[in-house]
């Protein structure tokens, strides 16, 4: 990366010969191009055109290499959504999202309001919520995978003590896809903690203090100043955990391989596996479409409607 | 209206040091009372354990006549003006007016009523449906203020509420607030580290430094009888000047200028004292005056505003001050005759700090009154 | 100041929730000292505390190489990051230029098309290149990050045009200013966006699964599961041994820097 973009002098011998016009004008663009060069070169080759690749691929029947070989139009598109398989991770899919996102969304905000007061050795207690961000997919799933095991895991063990039913957590297909999904509410709330304990300490204390002078109770001040004044954080943190929720890939990987009777099939686990496994790289690519087809609609209803509700100061 | 009392207060947080040690004072119903001193001296703190936002380590708080030390906030039955306003971003100027009587469940219709009573007192009137990211910095002000005099409490706090606005707008506003607190007769406690504004608003006034108090009093006691060398040089722009002096053979000598000759017994028994001169007491010595009570000094800055001349000079190890009226043409480096008389200067004690005599001079405004 | 009983009850809420967060956590470290007799018995306590596990993990798997391997690639990342984003926030503060704004959206464009939505041809790119089982593979796509830039020039903005003004009457450069003046500037930031880089790099799971598939690169989270496949039925409290292993790192990382990170992080999510 060294001295790639050249320091600028005032009077190049460019500007001699060509003193005025366009090219002394766009002198700032040709400039900032420079700096941004490395981003664009990366943006291009990583993210847009394999973007469009994969919508092109999204055409195509490939060998098992990738490269097209028949161009068969919609065909793919047709063929998952005719397929019980990908139905089924769509299913799955949403139902994760619904789960994960608003319970670890509002698990994250009950332990930042709790993390947010002021007590002594709070430092700890915040330490400890956080401390999940620091846990990798694979750890944490193999952690779960343990705590869920049907004999010796600590889940039935004490559901054992109490004399309860013992839970299939991970072999039964509508326990499934809950287990998978706690797991992700556990991964996910440190990074969701940190964010709104941030969100909650950039409100100004004086207004806490005002509310109290003038008499107002906890749920009050909680009712019609943190939570208002929250919502930008909220909406941010609303709208990452959406998308990363689309995105699961691990937990399903280490957990459940997308079983039983494919009830965890996430749709970027079913992506890997048409692609990675099958060798299917037309319709893993039209799933890809659709995820991101996904992801798009959601941000922007999570744009347009959510957007409205929220105070900027 | 009420009465706020203070008996023995004090602050420390986890351990021995205390922020705020021993204060005792009774601020009278409808009183306007300052609490003064430069940063870091307890005047926020003594006014935040008023308010019930810090803990009391200890002595006693009476509200009215009764012990508040343990009380919330809310039950205090005060309103508070913060230095950075506290409104509500998120709430419209009138929501934010009303956020207390909302919290207190008073009726709707009421709540309009007195919001727009207020408003009105405060020329806010067609702001009220704005956000106060809207408004100026003098306007937020109006709508802390509102919301701080809509409640009808009868003990009002301020902690530094006019420091966010700009010198002219402070001034008006000074004298707004001064008016709103008369008119209404609340019980005002107002906390500022200027000293101006201590002078030109207070009742009384308490001086603090390092958690203790100074003195309380009447701005002009405090200003013509400070009680110490500290609020001898916190109140009066520019600052009186202080000096180490000693005495002998009934003078008072003072390194740099001739000795002064004492011409009471107050100083009797006395060695080594402070000594201190305000600048306006320093006068111009003419040709009239002895020989031995002119002091010839050099001038090394000179600032003329208008209708009063500050001019520095050395003497001794150390830099004076004196402030004339009218405008004196004065240049840097001129030499000048200067006469400090017995009569206008300040002496403390040098081991307690504590005033021995204070000037006569200001006694001459007595003097002025009789001839109008 | 609050009430006793409020203070209590928000200790014992504290409390409750410290517990159930970090169980899981605790437990693992408390399997990874255990023998499988124990763990089959259900037990919550070690009778002894022997590193008899950590051994054989390291044993059975080249874990420090693959530690070492995650290392290399997490710094990497982290530093390209930092010098990618900073540079591209630099010019979109910095430098006025025609359609500014316009490139500012591309990027953050960028933010929407998930990762997971172009691996298949990222994969084929990487193939085309020869960068499988290469560090090329697992670090020059993360180079250029959008969040990055974004985090980096929300600080940039706020500082002071003056001082733009003051370098270049002082007669300092573009490039001279930029790492000068605003790296220095905006340590913090750097610092901040740099833990995030190693932390979320150090985590990644799915792309070093594609890009790997023998031990030459092969980063510790692959390994990881490659651990827990081969002694799922044997010894728990290796796998759980090999858990402590992969996660320490991060979490030192993140007891040393969760209120730096925290208050980067936010400055980023909310204007």
């Amino acid at each position: 990366m060294n001295g790639q973009p050249v320091p600028q002098k005032t009077t190049t011998p460019m500007a001699n010969v060509n003193p005025s016009g366009f090219w002394k004008r766009s002198k700032n663009f040709r400039v900032a191009m420079l700096y941004l060069f490395p981003s664009f070169l990366l943006f291009s080759v990583f993210v847009f055109y394999p973007m469009m690749k994969t919508v092109y691929l999204s055409f195509f029947l490939t060998d098992y290499e990738g490269f097209p070989s028949l161009f068969v139009g919609l065909e793919n598109y047709a063929y998952i959504f005719q397929s019980e398989s990908f139905r089924k991770s769509i299913i799955a899919t949403f139902i994760f999202v619904l789960i994960t996102v608003p319970f670890g969304v509002l698990l994250a905000l009950f332990l930042a309001l709790l993390a947010n007061e002021k007590l002594k050795g709070i430092g700890f207690f915040r330490t400890i919520f956080a401390s999940n961000m620091g846990m990798s997919v694979a750890a944490s799933s193999v952690i779960w995978l343990f705590l869920f095991h049907p004999s010796i895991g600590a889940f039935n063990q004490f559901l054992a003590t109490f004399h309860l039913p013992q839970v299939e957590w991970l072999l039964d297909p509508s326990w499934a896809i809950i287990s998978v999904s706690i797991t992700t509410i556990w991964m996910n709330t440190g990074f969701a903690f940190l964010i709104i304990l941030g969100g909650l300490q950039n409100i100004d204390e004086y207004l806490y203090e005002n509310a109290n002078i003038e008499g107002a109770g906890y749920w009050y001040q909680l009712k019609r100043i943190t939570l208002p004044m929250l919502s930008p954080t909220m909406f941010f943190i609303i709208t990452v955990s959406l998308i990363n929720a689309f995105q699961t890939f691990g937990q399903v990987d280490i957990l459940t391989q997308g079983g039983p009777a494919e009830s965890t099939n996430l749709i970027v686990y079913s992506i890997y596996r048409e692609a990675f496994i099958n060798y299917q790289f037309g319709p893993a690519s039209a799933q890809s479409v659709v995820l991101f087809l996904c992801i798009l609609v959601v941000t922007i209803l999570q744009f347009k409607f959510g957007e409205k509700k929220v105070h900027y100061q | 209206m009420k009465k706020v009392e203070l008996r023995n207060v004090c602050k420390s947080y986890d351990g021995p040091p205390q922020v705020v040690t021993n204060v005792n004072v009774t601020i009278n119903p409808g009183e306007f009372f300052i609490l003064v001193g430069p940063s870091g001296c307890g005047k926020s703190t003594i006014l935040r354990m008023i308010a019930g936002l810090e803990s009391i380590t200890g002595g006693q708080l009476l509200i009215g006549d009764q012990v508040a030390n343990s009380l919330m906030p809310s039950e205090r039955n005060l309103s508070m003006v913060f230095q950075n306003y506290a409104l509500y971003p998120h709430l419209t100027v009138k929501d934010n007016i009303v956020f207390g009587l909302h919290v207190k469940k008073v009726p709707k219709e009421e709540r309009k009523r007195r919001c727009e009573e207020v408003a009105a007192m405060l020329g806010l009137s067609d702001y009220l449906n704005r956000k106060p990211r809207h408004l100026s910095g003098g306007q937020r002000q109006r709508v802390a203020l509102a919301r701080a005099i809509v409640n009808e409490s009868p003990v009002c706090l301020m902690d530094e509420p006019l420091s966010n606005l700009d010198a002219k707008l402070r001034a008006h506003m000074r004298a707004e607030i001064r008016q709103i607190q008369r008119k209404l007769g609340i019980t005002m406690i107002y906390v500022t580290h200027d000293q101006m504004e201590a002078m030109t608003m207070g009742d009384r006034i308490m001086v603090l430094n390092k958690g203790e108090v100074q003195q309380v009093g009447h701005p002009l006691d405090i200003y013509n009888h400070p009680a110490n060398p500290f609020v001898a040089t916190f109140i009066g722009s520019p600052p009186m000047n202080v000096v180490d002096a000693t005495v002998a053979h009934n003078q008072i000598h003072i390194e740099g200028i001739k000795p002064i000759d004492i011409m009471d017994s107050q100083l009797a028994n006395k060695e080594i004292i402070q000594v201190g001169i305000r600048p306006e007491h320093i006068s111009f010595a003419s040709k009239e005056i002895e020989d031995k009570r002119r002091n010839i000094v050099e001038v090394v800055n000179v600032e003329v505003l208008g209708n009063e001349t500050v001019i520095a000079f050395k003497l001794g190890a150390g830099e004076w001050m004196a402030k004339w009226s009218g405008q004196w043409r004065v240049q840097i480096g001129d030499r000048i005759p200067l006469e400090i008389s017995y009569d206008a200067i300040s002496v403390f004690d040098k081991e307690s700090n504590e005033l021995i005599k204070s000037p006569k001079v200001s006694d001459l405004h007595v003097f002025e009154h009789e001839v109008i | 100041m609050m009430t006793r009983g409020k203070k209590w009850t928000f200790y014992i809420l504290l409390m409750i929730s410290a517990v159930v967060m970090f169980f899981p956590t605790f437990y693992a470290f408390m399997v990874s000292f255990m023998s499988s007799e124990e763990v089959m018995a259900g037990k919550l306590f070690p009778s002894e505390l022997t590193l008899r596990n950590y051994q054989d993990a390291f044993d059975k798997l080249p874990l420090l190489h693959y530690l070492m391997n995650s290392f290399i690639v997490s710094i990497s990342v982290t530093i390209g990051q930092l010098i990618v984003s900073s540079l591209a926030a630099y010019a979109f503060v910095f430098i006025q230029f025609k359609g500014r704004n316009a490139l500012f959206f591309l990027f953050i464009s960028t933010m929407m098309i998930p990762w997971e939505a172009t691996m298949i041809p990222n994969f084929m790119t990487i193939q085309q290149f020869g960068w499988i089982n290469r560090y090329f593979g697992l670090t020059i796509p993360f180079f250029a990050m959008a969040f990055g830039t974004f985090l980096l020039r929300q600080h940039f903005k706020t500082i002071p045009k003056e001082l733009q003004e003051a370098s270049q009457i002082a007669g300092l450069s573009r490039f001279q200013f930029f790492y000068k003046v605003v790296l220095p500037v905006s340590k913090t930031s750097l610092v901040t966006l740099g833990a995030y880089g190693f932390l979320t790099t150090w985590n990644m799971y799915l792309w070093p699964l594609l890009v790997t598939n023998n031990e030459s690169v092969r980063t510790v989270q692959i390994g990881l599961k490659q651990l827990q496949a081969e002694e799922i039925a044997t010894d728990w409290g290796v796998v759980m041994a090999g858990v402590i292993v992969v996660v320490i790192p991060t979490l030192v990382l993140l007891f040393a820097g969760q209120k730096q990170l925290q208050k980067g992080l936010t400055q980023g999510a909310i204007k």
